[in-house]
């Protein structure tokens, strides 16, 4: 099963309360998937810095491993830690250097991005949302995810959203047939992956064909053809976001859009809390079309 | 008359109510509020009330109905009226996936339109869909009768057995074996009488609608395609 909801904010005085809403959305959502839970929100940036969200299972672990993140760059990078997650914000010019010292130290990166920060753990999801404080996260867009574990174990590793590149992230419910070979082109053309998950092929389609200059529509056409098998997507990039199921709809996908929001769900019960919903334009997004909104 | 808000009252225990009731109970009509789209809402219904449903619902909403009549102000989740036997579900907005599958008998109106596989596999149903229905609608259908006022999407029809599919739009395409048939007395009767129970007849005529069917090709196992096993 899984469920996977989205949130992108149209109207700035709703973006305070991105994190509480997406928040109520993934805890209605875990009848879906209770076994982990996941999400990415798009927060404030700061010029000419990246923000490196990594994770190691010991949270003491972070704070020793971003006091020496700091002497390796010359530097006191700005850090937060949430639970066993990690965000630090370093110079651009440093990114690469800072992965490699995280990786060295046997950090995970999650997710990297100006805007974009990953947080994911096994357990149900309202646990997952009160561990990292998700209520109280604020920003333009998130989208999030809940799993039942069906093919491979239940580990963080496995959780969704899975981000291939900077500021891009994606949330999937289905199971993709022909991942194998796609991601043996992808790993051709440069990318590496962390996992043998399917969605994480899907994440690693689209930052193919961006990084070729497709824009994130152009590049969820093309994944059409390319994908094979049962999918509803939800993608986040920097200033965007959109969806996308299978040419045969075989999972569920329901929206909402009003002035100030446009919202996502697996089921229409998680968006039945959404503010103003009683007047919203309520849809579901047709098989084989894709959906996107970009804030200018 | 109950009023039920299920922001207050556990949906079980709603639905269990609505199962104690006797065919002779004077608890006829059932308001329910903050449905919240909820799953199984009213389902297994065997009573003639009329159960009216202030919002939007989830899945399966009044499957296996019986004799009930179930309104929905909002739309409806996947399956609504999954199954059903007799009586009739109003959905004043629109249905997703599956509306009316396997149903029986009855009357199922969807006001707004209804997505993919509309009356998959219907065994005799009657469905009205004011709206369009999406792609491979009426798949393996039996028995039946499908009104669409407006367009119908890909397969339409795909490897039916019988029933009847009237579409007044565009069809984007028939699935195996579905074609589309001269509209014979009984079926413009047949028509008529589903038009006028769905409270329509002002609005429409049968003469507006095309029929489509089986072919009745697939009916037997043709010898030709031996080689192919």
């Amino acid at each position: 099963m899984c469920g996977i909801v989205g949130l992108f904010i149209k109207a700035p005085e709703l973006e305070q309360d991105l994190g509480r809403l997406l928040s109520a959305m993934l805890e209605t959502m875990s009848d879906r998937g209770p076994d982990s839970a996941g999400f990415a929100i798009y927060g404030a940036d700061k010029a000419d810095l990246v923000k490196l969200t990594l994770s190691h299972s010991d949270p003491a672990a972070l704070e020793r491993v971003a006091g020496a993140l700091d002497t390796h760059l010359g530097y006191p990078a700005e850090r937060t830690i949430r639970s066993n997650h990690l965000i630090v914000s370093v110079r651009r010019a440093d990114e690469e250097r800072a992965r490699a010292f995280a990786t060295g130290a046997g950090l995970r990166v999650v997710g990297a991005g100006k805007r974009m920060e990953i947080f994911k753990e096994v357990g149900l999801p309202i646990q997952v949302a009160e561990q990292f404080g998700l209520a109280g996260m604020s920003g333009t867009h998130g989208i999030g995810h809940t799993r039942m574990a069906t093919e491979s174990a239940v580990t963080t590793n496995g959780a969704h959203p899975f981000s291939t590149g900077r500021d891009q992230c994606l949330v999937h419910n289905g199971s993709l047939s022909n991942h194998n070979s796609v991601r043996r082109e992808l790993t051709r053309e440069g990318l590496s992956f962390e996992t043998e998950n399917d969605s994480e092929v899907a994440a690693g389609y689209l930052t193919w064909r961006m990084r070729e200059g497709a824009s994130l529509r152009e590049a969820l056409e093309e994944s059409l053809k390319a994908l094979d098998g049962f999918y509803t997507f939800v993608v986040g990039t920097e200033n965007g976001f959109a969806v996308l199921r299978d040419p045969v709809s075989c999972k569920p996908a329901v929206m909402a859009e009003t002035r100030d929001y446009v919202a996502f769900g697996s089921e229409y019960r998680a968006l039945a809390g959404l503010p103003g919903i009683e007047s919203a334009h309520i849809f579901e997004p047709e098989p084989a079309k894709v959906y996107a909104w970009e804030r200018a | 008359m109950p009023v039920v808000d299920l922001a207050m009252v556990p949906l079980r225990s709603l639905n269990a109510d609505l199962h104690k009731l006797p065919q002779n109970t004077n608890e006829t009509h059932w308001t329910i509020r903050n449905p919240g789209g909820k799953h199984a809402l009213a389902v297994g219904l065997d009573a003639p009330v009329t159960v009216e449903i202030e919002g939007h619902v989830g899945y399966y909403c009044g499957g296996m109905n019986k004799e009930a009549t179930i309104v929905v102000t909002g739309n409806a989740g996947v399956g609504v009226g999954e199954n059903m036997m007799s009586g009739e579900i109003r959905i004043k907005g629109d249905a997703s996936q599956a509306a009316g599958a396997t149903g029986r008998g009855g009357l199922l109106v969807i006001e707004g339109d209804a997505s993919a596989r509309c009356g998959i596999s219907m065994k005799g149903i009657d469905i009205v869909v004011k709206g369009s229905i999406g792609p491979m609608s009426a798949f393996m259908a039996q028995e039946g009768n499908l009104v669409v006022l407006g367009d119908a999407g890909e397969a339409l029809g795909d490897s039916i057995y019988e029933a009847r599919l009237f579409v007044r739009g565009a069809v984007r395409s028939l699935g195996a074996d579905c074609v589309e048939k001269p509209m014979e007395a009984a079926d413009r009767a047949a028509l008529a009488g589903v038009i006028a129970r769905a409270g329509l007849s002002d609005d429409v005529s049968p003469d507006e609608f095309k029929l489509y069917g089986s072919a009745r090709t697939l009916y037997h196992f043709h010898v030709d395609n031996a080689s192919a096993y």
